[in-house]
């Protein structure tokens, strides 16, 4: 039988290698964009082997609005992605430094 | 090893391959499709945890609209390829420090010291006329009908925050814009003229005239 460890430990390798993507290509804005959707892949994850293994269906639900979230978060990135290429040309993540606070 | 861990594990995987593949790759093209591949994975592992609606839901919606939007996005863009991967070889070992350690301590607390079968129990099984479906649909639309609304209005206002970030407004001088408020005040008088012919056209003369009609 598959254990709701190995669930768990998909969910935290797929979490660390998107992670170790964020550090390796901090200079890649869309990179890290996809970093960022491979990260609330693997948190679903977790919910849904929870889940199934504590048989309540509420993590599912959550993971439904979680992918809502994601979606929209997604078209607003990519959207302020292309808006930060027709101005600069490139999209290093290293420009964009001057929205001081 | 049963079948059902023999799937799981293949899943797992392919999908853990493909993301080391999808943080390595150099080209963003490339990336963004093994990021398609990690998805399909993932979709193969959430079926194994008996989550078919989601599953299948994630091949749809992710990999179908959200991926889909990043490689338009990333194919518009012209890239420099060369200067993204600076700092690769820079940061590759702080990267793999830092990630063993996270992963060190998340194993600490998720392994299966803490999560095998002998503490969580077998999972349940569901009969035939189990509807994965159903079972997140009842719920979804009376105990969160509030919280399902709330994520539409959020769907809207990425939509329109997406159009408005995006749209740009060149000089009409410039662009071919419609100008919808005149192509909804032509008439027909202003562009048809009826002309009064005579019935009769002389048989030297038709041949002239249906070449004219051909011109205009």
């Amino acid at each position: 039988m598959i254990m709701l460890s190995d669930y768990l430990l998909f969910a935290a390798v797929l979490f660390v290698i998107s992670m170790a993507g964020i550090f390796l290509n901090r200079k890649n804005l869309v990179l890290i964009l996809m970093c960022i959707e491979l990260m609330l892949l693997a948190v679903n994850t977790n919910l849904v082997a929870f889940s199934h293994y504590l048989n309540d269906v509420q993590g599912q639900i959550f993971v439904f609005f979680i992918l809502t979230v994601a979606a929209a978060e997604a078209a607003i990135g990519l959207a302020i992605l292309v808006l930060v290429f027709r101005h600069r040309r490139q999209i290093r993540v290293d420009d964009l430094d001057e929205l001081k606070g | 090893m049963s079948f059902a861990q023999l799937v799981f594990y293949g899943f797992a995987g392919i999908a853990v391959l493909a993301a080391v593949m999808m943080i390595t790759v150099r080209n963003p093209v490339k990336a963004a499709l093994w990021l398609v591949l990690t998805f399909v994975s993932a979709a193969g592992v959430w079926l194994m945890a008996q989550a078919e609606f989601l599953g299948l839901v994630l091949i749809l919606v992710y990999v179908g609209a959200v991926l889909v939007l990043f490689l338009f996005v990333v194919m518009m863009l012209d890239i420099n390829l060369a200067e993204m991967k600076e700092g690769f070889a820079q940061y590759l070992p702080i990267g793999i420090i830092v990630s063993l350690v996270v992963f060190g301590l998340i194993y600490l607390v998720v392994g299966p010291e803490h999560f095998g079968l002998d503490k969580t129990g077998l999972p349940p099984v569901h009969g035939e006329d189990y509807s994965n479906t159903k079972a997140i649909a009842v719920p979804l639309y009376t105990q969160h009908a509030y919280a399902f609304v709330l994520a539409a209005v959020l769907l809207l206002v990425g939509i329109v925050a997406a159009i408005a970030l995006t749209l740009r407004r060149r000089a009409p001088s410039e662009a071919l814009y419609q100008d919808i408020d005149a192509q909804v005040r032509v008439c027909a008088e202003d562009r048809l003229t009826m002309v009064k012919m005579a019935p009769e056209v002389e048989p030297d003369r038709v041949e002239q005239g249906e070449a004219e009609e051909k011109r205009s």
